[in-house]
Parts: structure tokens; sequence; C-alpha cells
């Protein structure tokens, strides 16, 4: 489109609204025309950050019950009750858009974002992670994304002082042109403190503090959020927002203190789409409406025109619903904090969503002089806002899905029998997927808080409970390049790892919160990857008996390269009852035994291994039995809290030699194993079936470990002991016992590596991939 | 009766929390000082916690240290009284020239948040009198950006020679880590310097954070000495109010 053909689209169509909407609009509206600020809060409202408008058919088909949650989507972050009085509320959301702009200030306010919903709700944040996702890492714009996206999430959570305590760092090609910055927040409350985002009662103070409104984030939901990348295009800088990691921690003690004594009837952060989102929202989940006085929003600079002022995505700001007898306390709470506090309107009894200039009077009628500006039903923003039922269709594929362990041909690019084992796994502990993320995590505090069990960089995190034996344990899983095959599977394996991930620590999982990752949803390819990706989050969440409590969805990631692969990341919290059976990972003593729970079983597709070794054409990835899945897990727990297990680690990325190698390398000691290779040592070693997971257990409780396991219908098998400063692995089998002549020249049939060998490997992997000096 | 320590808070301070815990932990009886405050309320003692008070904007500590509880402080301190600073707390004082030196910005220039190994160099102090031993290896987080000590060859030969250089970056074994030894120290500081006291010995900061590693659950009770020397020390200085820190030494 050229300049002059732009200049003369209609005002909706620059604003991201079609003329179907614009239709729809007039509906809601009794037939007639919005006016320009009218339409200006409806684009925001109506853009798929806000309004869901092409998820939301898709989104009612998770399964959202559970006897303990108390707070469950369409709140600001999911709450689930613990006991004792207390509930963990969190939620995970993207800032993917602004990131790829900005990285700094796209990944610092994607963290005060998720905050503000943390403790919107009562919570106390105590933790943070972050799953990031990037292209090459070879490549210089990658690079100084990682940098700015790494410093931007710690500037922020280092400074509000809530601990950053995992996540993931990811590279893979197709988010070359669109990062993935998914971030998880957790935070601990008092049931009883536990705070709605509701407008109250009619005559109820509509009160904003926080920073004041100014320009930055115009449009950043409809704009960035919500619409395909052409370029790295720095026109759409004015769209990020800038954070204040300090007016946020100013932010967060005020709001406690405020919901502590009461003095709020509601409370709603401002995010996408500023103060329209925060209070036509409110007033929906009311059944009010709210009457706004332009001029009582405090602003940063003069001469912002109203539309400018009701979108704006200005950070650290909140909005309460405040009873007029309690206004005296609600200011001095906010002053003593140094925060601008001031009432900007009422809740009313009409529905709608009415902006003034000049100010209500004392029953909420606009004066004399007071121009109406703005009146829409609070619900045509929110509830009633349009869905689009999208046209779904499977890409048509170059090969139809392959099936699972297709038997292989002799292949020099997946070289079965030219391998040596040994070097294969020092690349995979090296490559810049699996080797170790402490140049990332060394720049976050994890500590803070003085709750932190186990922080980043040893499978999930565990975070204690003050004042009880209790402890949470909190995981983030994705898996794009099983999405890119199969993106029903994809979901499913990332709820089955992200749970067993928490399993294994003895936790049980309370619940799951999603962030879906998809292209452009009017392509009917993009929104049939999301409609697989969301039966698979349910089919898994129902197996497994979780609750889905909220959520993020994010659309429109593509860039001119392409849309990035299916990525749903799931994010899980666990609640282990009594912290003294925590188990973790690493080998605890010499002489134990080491067991691998579960089954092997074929197809390499999506592994790491296949990334490092080339894909196998024929072969397709593994499959999931989420039945299997389940009893694992559940074995797992139980076996933990009879104390049976000394140590226990997932299998996933880079297979079970993988998980051995960190068993070994995080536990100090090495040990001396056999492993079944079958037909295939690759997948023996280096295959990522699902619902596998490898124990240590002291030679006097192996019995009543095999009993246990028989008595649950999980597969066990002995692979030997731990001890020495090496890992040995020595492959039993038809792939392992072929003649030299047919092994070739390389090939060996164990796998011997030292400890230090190991360490180099994995410690080196992600500096060097980055090309930091360390 | 357990003695009262005062916990400042400026507004962006954010392990006020922590360090209150690991105080009432140790048996004392913790209050919050809010920065507004004139007056110490009668604490035995104070410390200054970390965080990012005021945002840190412009550098760390530069404006909390004109806030009206600091003046209260400094006449504290003149007094004897006893006043520990951790990490931000550090920088605090040291802006506010209640210890000697400065923290400039870790050589990496990153946020550094990972464990290190401390050593007390004397267990004579208010703040080291409950360790073990001295020499010993500390284990504790630091998480700062500014944590890299320094100050000029003839202020550091005189904190060595008078004994205020109280802690020091060491290695997992207790070797005093090198100046340019990445692994054992990693932010750079001069000598290896952690922590540092006034030369009346009764103001003391580190970088390290003690009240994150005072409980067998975090991974580490390295801390819990240093806190408990705090406590006792206070304790004593409440019962005999006349600078009795300075009589430590």
């Amino acid at each position: 489109m050229t300049l002059a053909e732009r200049a003369v689209e209609p005002l909706h169509r620059r604003l991201g609204v079609t003329d179907d909407e614009l239709e729809a609009i007039r509906d809601r509206l009794g037939g007639r025309d919005p006016n320009d600020l009218e339409l200006a809060m409806f684009s925001v409202m109506w853009s798929e950050h806000c309004s869901y408008k092409s998820s939301r058919p898709l989104l009612r088909t998770l399964p959202t019950a559970g006897k303990d949650v108390v707070a469950g989507p369409g709140e600001n972050a999911g709450v689930i009750s613990i006991g004792d009085g207390l509930a963990v509320a969190f939620k995970i959301e993207s800032h993917n858009h602004p990131s790829a702009v900005e990285p700094y200030q796209g990944a610092a306010t994607g963290v005060g974002g998720i905050l503000r919903d943390i403790f919107t709700m009562g919570a106390r944040p105590i933790a943070i992670l972050d799953a990031l996702r990037f292209g090459d890492p070879a490549d210089a714009r990658t690079r100084h994304l990682v940098d700015g996206v790494v410093r931007g999430v710690g500037g922020y959570g280092n400074c509000v002082g809530v601990p950053t305590v995992g996540g993931e760092l990811v590279f893979d090609r197709s988010y070359q042109g669109n990062p993935l910055v998914n971030v998880m927040a957790i935070g601990l409350l008092e049931e009883r403190r536990l705070t709605l985002a509701t407008a109250g009662q009619p005559g109820d103070l509509v009160v904003l503090f926080g920073s004041a409104t100014g320009r930055d984030g115009i449009g950043g939901a409809s704009v960035l959020a919500s619409a395909t990348f052409t370029d790295d295009d720095p026109s759409k800088r004015p769209s990020v927002q800038v954070g204040d990691p300090f007016a946020e921690k100013l932010l967060i003690e005020a709001s406690l203190e405020l919901i502590e004594r009461g003095l709020v009837e509601g409370l709603q952060d401002l995010g996408a789409g500023g103060i329209t989102c925060a209070t036509s929202e409110t007033a929906d989940r009311a059944g009010a409406g709210i009457l706004v006085d332009l001029d009582a929003i405090p602003r940063r600079e003069p001469g912002m025109a109203p539309f400018e002022v009701m979108i704006s995505e200005s950070q650290e700001r909140m909005c309460a619903a405040v009873r007029a007898d309690r206004w005296p306390e609600v200011r001095e709470v906010c002053t003593r904090w140094g925060l601008p506090v001031a009432i900007i309107g009422r809740v009313t009894d009409d529905g709608d969503l009415t902006i003034v200039e000049g100010g209500p009077d004392e029953d909420g009628h606009a004066l004399a002089p007071a121009r109406e500006i703005a009146r829409v039903p609070a619900r045509a923003l929110t509830s009633d806002a349009i869905v689009h039922e999208r046209v779904a269709s499977p890409p048509t594929r170059e090969r139809p899905a392959p099936a699972p362990g297709v038997r292989l041909g002799p292949s020099d690019r997946l070289p079965e029998r030219g391998m040596d084992p040994g070097a294969v796994l020092l690349a995979l502990l090296g490559s810049a997927n699996l080797s170790s993320r402490r140049t990332i995590f060394e720049q976050y505090d994890s500590t803070v808080g003085a709750d932190t069990v186990v922080g980043p960089g040893h499978g999930a995190a565990v975070l204690r409970i003050k004042g009880t034996t209790k402890a949470l344990v909190a995981t983030t899983d994705g898996n794009q390049s099983v999405g890119r095959l199969d993106p029903y599977l994809a979901a499913a394996l990332s709820v089955a790892e992200a749970t067993r991930n928490v399993s294994i620590t003895g936790a049980r999982p309370l619940g799951v919160t999603n962030c879906l990752n998809y292209g452009d949803p009017t392509r009917p390819e993009a929104f049939w990857e999301l409609r697989e990706g969301v039966r698979g989050l349910a089919d898994a969440c129902l197996a497994l008996g979780l609750p889905v409590t909220g959520g993020n969805v994010s659309l429109y990631n593509e860039s001119p390269a392409g849309a990035i692969a299916p990525t749903p990341e799931i994010g899980v919290v666990g609640l282990l009852e009594d912290i003294a059976t925590l188990a973790g990972p690493a080998f605890r003593d010499d002489g134990d035994h080491v067991l691998l729970l579960g089954e092997t079983t074929a197809g390499l597709a999506g592994s790491a291994y296949v990334e490092l070794a080339g894909e196998a054409a024929e072969d397709g990835p593994p499959a999931l039995d989420l039945g299997r899945e389940a009893a694992l897990q559940s074995f797992v727990r139980e076996a933990i809290a009879h104390g049976l297990v000394a140590s226990a680690q997932d299998v996933s990325g880079g297979g079970l030699a993988t998980a051995l190698a960190e068993c070994a390398m995080w536990g100090e000691r090495g040990a001396d194993l056999r492993v079944a290779a079958g037909d295939s040592p690759a997948v023996g070693l280096f295959g990522e079936s699902p619902s596998r997971v490898v124990l240590s257990a002291a030679p006097g409780s192996v019995p009543a470990l095999l009993r246990l396991a028989e008595a649950q219908g999980v597969p066990a098998t002995e692979l030997g002991l731990v001890g020495g400063d090496r890992l040995r692995i020595e492959l039993r089998g038809a792939g392992a016992t072929g003649s030299p002549e047919e092994r070739g020249s390389r090939v060996a049939d164990a796998l011997d590596v030292s400890l230090a060998d190991l360490r180099l490997a994995w410690d080196r992997g992600l500096p060097r991939a980055l090309g930091w000096e360390d | 009766m357990a003695v009262r320590i005062g916990v400042v808070v400026f507004p962006g301070s954010n392990c006020d929390r922590d360090t209150v815990h690991a105080l009432d932990r140790a048996g004392a009886e913790p209050i919050v000082l809010w920065h507004e405050e004139a007056s110490l309320r009668g604490v035995a003692a104070v410390v200054l916690p970390g965080g990012f008070a005021y945002g840190d904007y412009l550098r760390a500590g530069v404006i909390a240290r004109f806030s009206p509880v600091m003046r209260a402080i400094g006449a504290f301190a003149a007094d004897g009284g006893l006043v520990l600073g951790i990490c931000n707390g550090f920088q605090v004082l040291a802006e506010a020239g209640l210890v000697p030196g400065a923290l400039l910005r870790n050589r990496s220039l990153r946020f550094l948040g990972r464990d290190v190994h401390i050593a007390a160099t004397r267990l004579d102090t208010p703040f080291t009198h409950a360790l073990a031993a001295a020499g010993a290896p500390l284990r504790m987080p630091v998480a700062h950006g500014e944590g890299c000590y320094f100050a000029d060859d003839a202020t550091l030969d005189a904190l060595e020679r008078d004994g205020e250089v109280l802690f020091r970056y060491v290695d997992e074994a207790g070797h005093r880590a090198s100046e340019d030894d990445r692994a054992a120290n990693p932010t750079g500081s001069l000598r290896a310097i952690a922590g540092v006291s006034n030369a009346a010995g009764n103001v003391a900061g580190l970088m390290p954070h003690p009240e994150r590693a005072a409980e067998a659950i975090l991974g580490s009770e390295a801390g819990a000495g240093i806190i408990r020397s705090l406590v006792e020390s206070a304790a004593r200085a409440a019962r005999q109010p006349v600078a009795v820190a300075v009589g430590a030494r």
C-alpha cells in the first residue's frame, strides 16, 4: 500500500478494525457509528490480544475445574488452595512482539505485567520463570536479542525483589524473526485476602494509582501484539511500553497493604488496553457501569488527546474500586508509598463505560459544563466482543506424517552404526540447547526472598513456604521441534514433561497455566496448529487430572521468514507437603542402584540427537501414552514419599544418556551402567520417548521400589551402580553387537567419559554458542 | 527479653523481609524503620538491608543517604551504635561515608547472582565473633550489579593495617582470591574485599547476603554466624548502652 492509499484508508481500517467488525460495533451501539474515541477503544479491546476473538471458542474446551481451584480463567491469574489457609496464584504470559522490537523494555515490561497479574489477586509475588526462545545463536541479531531480553528480565525482576528461579532458553531456526518471551509468575496469598478484578458496587469510587499516564505504549495490544511483523520496523517502537521496576516495587507494597487492610472492593492492573480495558472489564464483571472523568487522570505530559489517555499502556498503574468512606485511607497509603493517586470516576448502574470531560458530580452525573465524549456498553468491549470462527486446515506436507520408529535404512546422515556414543553425548551436552544455562541465570537474582531451595539450572524450581513444612515446585516446558511435526502431540508432550518435572521432586502438580504461541489465525494452517495444540493440552490435562487455571494466547508470531514452530508453553506449579522428602536429580551415594522407570520406545524425529545428526526422513516423533504417563508420575511421587528414592531425573532432551550425565555431573559421582540398545543405540541412548524417569536408590530400598513399580504397572529396568569419576554405559543388544567391520572403525560399544569432560562440555556450550567471553 | 534491632525500609528495599526473618530466627526482635523516620526508637542495632533504595537511580545508594533515617543512623553510629549494611545497605553506608571505599559496577558489567565464598579476617568484632573460625570459607549468595569494592591504595593499605577488612572472597578451600580470579572473586573487588568496617569497628558493610544463607533448607547456614554475632553484640550493647561495640574490639 502506498502512502497516498494509506492516507485515504478509513480510520477503522487504520486502527486494525475490519469492515465486518465495524458493522458488529454498530450493532452493539444500537445502529449508530462509533465516534473516533469509541472506535479507538474498540480497536484496542477487540484486538486479538485483549479479546481472544480467534481463540475463545477453542479455550472453552479446556478443563478448568478442580476441587482446590479458587480462581480460574477470566481472572488475572489462576489461584489454587494449598491448605493452611494459603493459596498459590500463578500465570504465564507472552511479551513476544515488544521484545522483538526493543528487547530490554519488551522483556522488562513482560515481567512487570505478569507480576501485576499476581499481586492484583492479593498475592505477594514469590517467583519468576522466563521461557525464552530465539533463532540461530550464531547470528548477530539473535545475540543482541538474547542479551537485551536477559538484561531486561533481570533488570526488572532483580529490582522488584522477586527471584527468577527457572525457565528455559531454546534456540530454533523458526524464531529467527520472532523471538518468544514468555514469563511466568507465582505468588502466595492468604486465601481470605483473595481479591477479584471487579468494580464493586454502584457509587464506589474508581481510583487510579501508580505512574502517571503518558504517550508510551499507544496501541501496544493492537499494533504490536495482534499483527504479523513485516520486519524490524522502527515505526513500532513507540508502541513498546517502558518499564520502571522501582515504581512497580512501590505498587506491589501499596497494593498488598490496601488489600491487607481491606480498603479496596476490587483491584485491576492496567496492561494491554490501559484504562479502557481496566474500567470496562471490571465494570462488566460487576454487572455495572463506570463513568470516567478524563480530566482527573494524572498525565505525564500536556496536550494528550482523549484517545491517547484512554488506550495508553503506560506501565505500573493500578485501578481500584473504593468505597467512598475508605478514600482517605487509600490516599494515605498510596501517598506514603510515593505513588500518585486520583479518583478518576465512579461505578454506575447503567452498564456503560462513559467518558466525560469536565468531571462528574457527587451522584456520578456529568456536570453541566462536562461533555460526554464516549458512551459504550462495557460488555460490548469485553465479554460481548466479537468472536471469529476461523477456518482450520492441516498443512499439506511434503510427506505424510510419519510413524514413529519406521525402520531406518543404512544412512550416513543418521549414523546408527557409525557413531561413537561418547562423542555424541559430549556434543549434545555442549549443544546450544542442552548445555548449562548458568551464563544466563547468573544475571538474575534467584535467591531474594530467602525461600529458594532449588534455583535455576537443575530441573524444577523449589520454594519453601515459611512457617509450614510445605514447598512449591514450578517449571515451564515447551516443545517446538515436535510442534512443527505434530502440534497435538507437542502440546500433550509439554504438559507431560512439565508435570513429570514437578512429580520427580515428590510434589503433586496442582494446575497448569499455558502460553499458546502460534502464527496468524486467519491462515487456516496456523489456526489448525492452534486448534490441535489446544486439543492436545486439553487431553493431557484431563488424563492427568489437572485444571487449566489461565494463561495467554499469542498469535501472529510470524516474520518474513515464515511462522514460528507451534509452541505451546506450559507452566506447572506443584505442592510438596513435606519438604524433608524433596528428591533431586543428582546421584547421592556411591553404591546406589540406578534404575530406568518407563519404557524406551521408537521414534527420533524432533529429538536433539536428530538436530545434531540430521533428519531421518522416514522417522516420526515418539508416541505418548497419557495413561502410562499418569501411572509413572503417580509411582514416582509415591516412591519418593515412602523414602525409597535417592535421586530422580526426568528423561527428556538428549535422551537417557544425557539424563544420566546430568545425574552424574550434578552429584559429582560417576556410574557404571548397562543399557539395552535394542537394534538402535541412538534410540536407546539419545531417543526422547516420554514417560521415563531415572531413579537411584540405596541397595536396601531397591526390592521395595521394584515391588511398588510392579504393583503400579510401571516397567523398571536396573541399569547399574553409582560410583567412580566416569560415566560408563555399556550397550547391550543387536545394535551394539555387530562385527567391527559392520560397525565401522570409529564405533565403540560402550560410552565411557570422565565427569570432568562431561562438565567441560556442558559448562562451555552456551557461552561458546553465543560468542560470549566467560 | 529479645533485643530490638531496626531494619531500615527505603522505598525499593527488597531484602527487608528476609532480614527481619533471619533476625527473628536468631532470637532478636526486629522492628521496621521507615526511611522518613527521624528516630531509631531505641533499637540496639540497625541493619540496612539489600534492594534498590529509591530505585538506585543515578548510582546505588546515592539518594538513600539523604533520607531522614540516615541522619539518625549517622548520629547513632557516631555514638558507637552497631550498624550493619548488607548489599545495597553496604552501598548506602559507603555513599554516606560511614564506611570507607566505594562499590563500582561488577567487572562483567552485568548483574551477578550466584553463590560465593567469603571468610572473616578476624573474630574479635561485633559482626564476626560468633563465627567458628577466621579464614573458614562461608558460602552465601551475592546478587548485585555494583559490588566491585574500590578504594585508593593508601586507603586499602590503611584498612588492612588497621584490621578494617572484615571479609574477603576466598575459594572453596578458604584460600584468599586474587583480584583477577573470576571464579572466586567474580566482581573484581580490590584485594578481594567483600566487607569492611569503619575505624571504630561499630559500622560494617558486606556485599554477600548472610540472611539468605542462614538456614540448612536454603543450602547454607554459613551466614547465620554473622547474623548471630550481630544479635549477640546488640544484646550486650543494650545491657550497657555505652559503645560496647567499640569496646569489643
